[in-house]
């Protein structure tokens, strides 16, 4: 009875339904595809004025809203704090999670581990306007100052993902490297930080996908700079359109593809590493 | 052996010292700065004085301060609600017997790993100008004019759009957590008597419990957040009907002259946030026990 339901054929209605509900999902997309090929011409406000494909596939657009945002410019800026940070985060929270996670009996690294991971109740609305300052006087108003608290963000989650992960590699591993007369630094390096890589993947996943859409953070330390980051420059840009709503969405569209592009490329790792990092 | 014991520790120590230091300089003691702010009638620059409680007593008495609070803490309870109730649903349909699994988990989540302000740009236009056009063709009248424009209907506005993306990362983790409930216990069920609804309440959500309480953790504490979808939907308008809390800090605090004020604000809002992580942390991990 319900057997043959469960392990028998698809289930038609839920594929049906399933299928109606992608249109929540691509209908915007597929709008935005479309204005951003239009002219504003063509923008008229009939039901077919607005569902219909650009009379012209022309490139005009993206070519002008890559003008006004600085587009390669913001997308460097981008790609090098979201890479910079995603390496330091692999590497510093990986050595901080083994040296924690390795020392659960020591009061004072206990005490550190739950200093450092309680830094994830806090909210960014307390740290914006003591930072905005702070960052200023030392001289970090910039994209380096932007990855060194990204650096400090992202700590307790992936402290916390790293030192968990540690309590299924056994001790004998590094044991059987000290008695070649390695030090723990090399162990580290030669052994630990390989086996770790399922956890590196997760970690780079989650912290490149918070980097690369923050817009608060560039916000609030970068303002000063006139250096952009992608998200950065709709913002700041966003003024600069007016109304001509088919050079923001050729911008919006410009913005977006990074980070669709990767996604189709790694969809399963990205998938993986985002249930990682939640259910961990 | 004990040369080498030494050594570790002193490896130990040496990765521990630098790691902390960064921690320390760019998070707690920002923390701790902004904390002494708060007892301070700092407007963001030049000087200020002690102002003692000052700011947290003018606090509980400012009407744009509790209206934040109202809009905040409502949006973050509806849209969690939506949300989980939305993403359980996709949940059960992505794990049931379909064609193409893998095509629809992709598609499904493709919204939450788009950036948050340009998909608030995207439905602002949205609000503004296509559902009120297709709202006046057929003549639905209390679409015709933008959501968003309406001081009643704006924070629907922004919960649609939270939801949106959420719904992609909630249900990612509800599925996961559907694939360890063990196929026999449905078989099992099933003998009883238990299909349909009764097999979800008695059987399904039970054991998905713990992932019901990653979720419930996780919208809380993003929806009271909120920050990016009302830069780009509404700026916290029409007449500040949907300014959060964190929107309400930039704002008045950066650059509004209030950054003393607005740092009490943040104070409290900090602890809001701890009590009610604690508080949820505590009640999944009782519920846990039970089973």
């Amino acid at each position: 009875m319900k057997k043959t339901s469960t392990v028998g054929k698809p289930n038609r209605t839920v594929m049906v339904l399933l299928i109606l509900g992608l249109s929540t999902i691509i209908f915007p997309l597929y709008m935005t595809v479309v204005i951003a090929f239009k002219q504003p011409s063509e923008m008229t406000n009939s039901i077919s004025g607005i569902l219909s494909l650009p009379k012209v596939w022309s490139l005009q657009n993206f070519r002008e809203a890559m003008e006004i945002t600085d587009f390669w410019n913001s997308l460097k800026n981008s790609l090098l704090i979201s890479v910079l940070t995603v390496g330091l985060s692999i590497l510093l929270h990986s050595l901080m999670g083994y040296t924690l996670g390795r020392n659960k009996s020591s009061k004072f690294y206990n005490f550190v581990y739950l200093f450092i991971v309680s830094g994830m109740f806090v909210p960014f609305a307390i740290l914006m306007m003591p930072l905005a300052k702070q960052t200023a006087e030392m001289g970090l108003a910039n994209w380096f100052g932007v990855i060194l608290l990204y650096v400090v963000f992202y700590m307790p989650m992936n402290i916390m993902l790293y030192s968990g992960y540690l309590t299924n590699i056994p001790l004998a591993l590094e044991e059987a490297a000290r008695v070649d007369g390695a030090s723990t630094w090399l162990t580290y390096w030669k052994i630990i930080f390989p086996i770790m890589k399922p956890m590196h993947a997760t970690v780079a996943v989650i912290t490149a996908l918070a980097v690369w859409n923050d817009v608060m953070t560039p916000l609030i330390i970068m303002a000063g700079s006139s250096e952009n980051t992608l998200p950065l420059a709709q913002l700041n840009f966003q003024s600069q359109f007016g109304t001509n709503y088919n050079l923001a969405f050729a911008s919006y569209l410009l913005s977006l593809i990074p980070i669709l592009v990767f996604y189709l490329i790694c969809q399963k790792q990205i998938l993986n590493g985002v249930v990682n990092g939640a259910v961990k | 052996m004990s040369k080498h014991e030494n050594e570790r520790k002193r490896t130990f120590l040496l990765i521990t010292i630098p790691i902390l230091a960064l921690f320390i300089c760019f998070n707690t003691i920002p923390l701790i700065r902004g904390a002494l702010y708060s007892f301070t009638n700092s407007r963001g620059f030049g000087s200020h004085d002690w102002v003692g409680l000052r700011n947290y007593i003018d606090l509980f008495s400012d009407a744009r301060v509790g209206k934040s609070y109202l809009f905040t803490i409502k949006l973050a309870l509806v849209t969690t609600v939506v949300v989980n109730v939305l993403s359980l649903i996709l949940a059960l349909g992505l794990n049931s017997k379909i064609r193409a699994k893998g095509f629809f988990r992709g598609a499904y989540f493709l919204p939450n790993i788009l950036g948050s302000l340009v998909v608030g740009y995207i439905f602002n236009y949205f609000f503004t100008y296509i559902i009120p056009a297709l709202a006046n063709m057929t003549g639905v009248t209390s679409l015709q004019s933008s959501i968003l424009s309406s001081p009643n209907k704006a924070w629907i506005g922004v919960m649609i759009v939270c939801a949106w993306q959420a719904i992609a990362m909630n249900t990612i983790i509800y599925i996961s957590g559907l694939q360890t409930v063990p196929e026999d216990v449905y078989e099992a069920g099933g003998l009883d008597g238990a299909t349909g609804w009764k097999q979800f309440k008695h059987l399904t959500f039970p054991l998905i419990i713990p992932f019901f309480s990653i979720n419930m953790v996780l919208c809380v504490k993003n929806f009271l957040m909120v920050f990016d979808q009302i830069i780009a939907l509404t700026k916290g308008g029409p007449a500040q009907s949907t300014e959060s809390i964190s929107y309400l800090i930039y704002n008045n605090g950066m650059s509004g002259g209030q950054f003393g004020f607005q740092s009490a604000n943040a104070v409290v809002f900090f602890i809001v946030i701890v009590v009610i992580s604690v508080a949820q942390m505590k009640f999944s991990s009782s519920k846990e026990e039970q089973l």
